[in-house]
């Protein structure tokens, strides 16, 4: 067991290894650092300096080193559009991120899991024949269109929410929060339901498949044979065991939602880190995107390390497999 | 000896409406209207510039004095102008052809480069296998716990800062396809190494190996085409996320300019007027990209029950 932890977070140092060389070369090759930090008329002599001041003269393997060791301790460099530290900028706007995509999880556990059941128990019904229907549609629609629309119904026509922005935020520190103000609450509903949406249909359709075959199951006939009441069989025994995968999966996806996240900051000009990222990519603001990527990479890379070992753990067969000899 | 009738061998189209898969086809009146719609929408962006009433590309054609004209079947509708006009006087429903046609040749191309990258690389993986195998794979596993969202948007940064920020539309068309082709090359070559790799080991692989085949003919000629079912199903849901990248890389702003719009790119200049009224200019180009992703997604979906053997 201890073996395999060593082995699989060894993996995912190395992937992190890999994607750290990808940023160091979007930074260091994708046009010239110099040129973007200094005035048209800086002379010659003065990008010289400036070039030396940045180490840009060094060895390619030294500077890497260098970019590592920054790296390492969440130091990327100076934005070339706001001209601060890209580790400040990207501080300042994760809480935001974060909570958007916390919150967008749960909705899509919750709904997804309750409408999954509902579909699973009922699969004959006319109600869960519409749910199949609008989460196919739900698949088809892109992210940004689901928002506009929310925008347009929620926003312009009814104008119960607002359109954009995070409403007030209360300060914890470096956190901030908008759980905690009731303007703060509402703009979190669109981005949320929106951003969560996907992932809802998506855990509807495996609850809904995992808990059809779990129901055909022995033990599950066997229970009838007992004589339980339905309800102790749906919920005592089949969705317990339907809700491992789930939540691995959602566990999973959480990484995509915040990738996700990007489209979603942009239709309701949330600000967080995902607005961020398409401001740099589009005015070309190559420290912001690659410390994005090493960010975005050890979120990644730390949840699906987290649910490998909870898996193992939670799942005896998979020990047994594991401690066999290779 | 009696003359007994060859029979004849029954014609390609014959053969094509006996088989199970139009029989299938046939059975499922969604998937019919379904390849309608894909049929009409593909017709209407092949015919665009018969069909519509200006070159919504062309600005000497656009005139800022029919601008923001409400559809025809509206009071202030006017003629020519059925689905109504934008701010700079470009007409909504010609905008929609010509930008179906650039979201469907992205899509079309972008497809088309992962496939061939992804069935290149996972016909080398399978066939050589050992080390070479092992890094193609490493590399492919590292990029699937990415989004292809993500990938594209890096792979547009990225180029944009190396050749300018101002690319013309042209070249971003071109960035458009390299990206989206590097986003979406894995589940390809996943596919096909798996399939080369139970291939590899049949007798008539063996057959060609003996007669002195180069490895090259064998796995094109003879491996890959039994390789294809799958690869097919991949493709057509793949198209459907292709198109749906590009209208949001459009839509993001890092994709198609103003001046030669795609569908994302109309949706997000319509989105601009969301809040003073003007709804058809975002309405219809938003009808249009859902009708034909939706439409796609179903006939991917036929078709990969269709093409299953085990649910025959």
């Amino acid at each position: 067991m201890l073996a395999f932890i060593l082995r699989r977070a060894l993996q995912s140092i190395g992937v992190m290894i890999a994607v750290g060389i990808i940023a160091f070369t979007m930074f260091r090759f994708a046009g010239d650092p110099v040129n973007q930090m200094v005035a048209i008329d800086t002379t010659p002599a003065q990008r010289a300096e400036v070039r030396a001041s940045l180490g840009l003269d060094d060895p390619v393997p030294v500077q890497f080193a260098r970019y590592f060791i920054n790296a390492v301790q969440f130091k990327f460099g100076v934005s070339y559009q706001f001209r601060q530290p890209v580790s400040a900028l990207l501080k300042e706007r994760m809480p935001a991120t974060l909570e958007l995509a916390t919150c967008a999880t749960v909705i899509a556990m919750v709904f997804g899991i309750l409408m999954g059941i509902y579909s699973a128990l009922r699969k004959d019904s006319f109600f869960a024949k519409v749910l199949q229907a609008v989460s196919l549609i739900g698949i088809s629609l892109p992210t940004f269109l689901i928002g506009i629309l929310l925008i347009y119904l929620f926003a312009v026509t009814l104008g119960w929410l607002p359109s954009f922005g995070r409403g007030d935020v209360v300060k914890f520190g470096w956190w901030t929060t908008g759980l905690l103000t009731i303007s703060g609450l509402k703009a979190l509903i669109m981005p949320s339901v929106t951003l969560g949406l996907f992932q809802m249909t998506l855990i509807m359709r495996l609850v809904r498949a995992e808990m059809l075959e779990v129901l055909r199951t022995d033990y599950i006939r066997f229970a009838r044979a007992r004589g339980l009441t339905t309800r102790a069989i749906h919920f005592g025994h089949a969705l317990k065991n339907t809700l491992v995968p789930v939540i691995t999966v959602a566990g999973l996806q959480f990484g995509s939602v915040i990738a996700f996240a990007i489209i979603t900051e942009t239709v309701f000009q949330w600000p967080g880190m995902g607005l961020l990222f398409v401001q740099a990519v589009q005015n070309v603001d190559i420290p912001i995107m690659a410390a994005y990527l090493l960010v975005v990479s050890l979120i990644f890379v730390t949840i699906n390390l987290i649910v490998d070992i909870l898996y193992t753990i939670v799942d005896p067969r998979l020990r047994a497999t594991i401690n066999r000899p290779a | 000896m009696t003359d007994a009738p060859i029979p004849r061998t029954p014609s390609l189209l014959a053969r094509a409406i006996d088989s199970d898969i139009f029989y299938s086809f046939r059975r499922s009146r969604l998937t019919i209207v379904a390849a309608a719609i894909v049929f009409l929408l593909l017709m209407m962006a092949l015919f665009a510039p018969v069909l519509v009433v200006q070159n919504p590309f062309d600005p000497a054609q656009l005139e800022l004095i029919n601008s923001r004209i409400a559809p025809l079947w509206t009071a202030e509708g006017q003629k020519p102008f059925l689905l109504g006009t934008d701010e700079q006087g470009r007409d909504i429903y010609s905008a929609i052809l010509y930008g179906m046609r650039i979201s469907l040749v992205v899509g079309v191309l972008g497809v088309s480069f992962a496939a061939v990258l992804g069935i290149g690389l996972g016909l080398i993986a399978g066939y050589i296998g050992g080390a070479v195998d092992s890094l193609i794979m490493r590399i492919a596993d590292v990029q699937l716990t990415f989004p292809a969202i993500l990938i594209a948007l890096l792979i547009d940064g990225v180029v944009k800062s190396a050749l300018g920020n101002h690319l013309d539309a042209s070249t971003t068309l071109i960035v458009l396809v390299v990206a989206i082709g590097l986003s979406f090359w894995v589940q390809y070559a996943r596919t096909v190494r798996g399939s080369v790799m139970v291939e590899k080991n049949k007798d008539y692989v063996a057959a060609a190996q003996l007669i002195g085949l180069p490895a090259r003919v064998i796995m094109i000629r003879h491996v890959l085409p039994n390789t294809m079912g799958p690869i097919l199903v991949i493709a057509t849901i793949n198209l459907a996320l292709a198109i749906i990248t590009e209208a949001t890389l459009s839509f993001l702003g890092s994709g198609m300019p103003d001046t030669m719009p795609s569908l994302g790119t109309l949706i997000r200049i319509g989105n601009n007027y969301l809040f003073s009224g003007e709804w058809w200019v975002i309405a219809f180009p938003g009808l249009a990209l859902a009708s034909l992703i939706l439409s796609i997604n179903l006939l991917g979906d036929w078709l990969r029950d269709a093409l299953n053997p085990k649910l025959q």
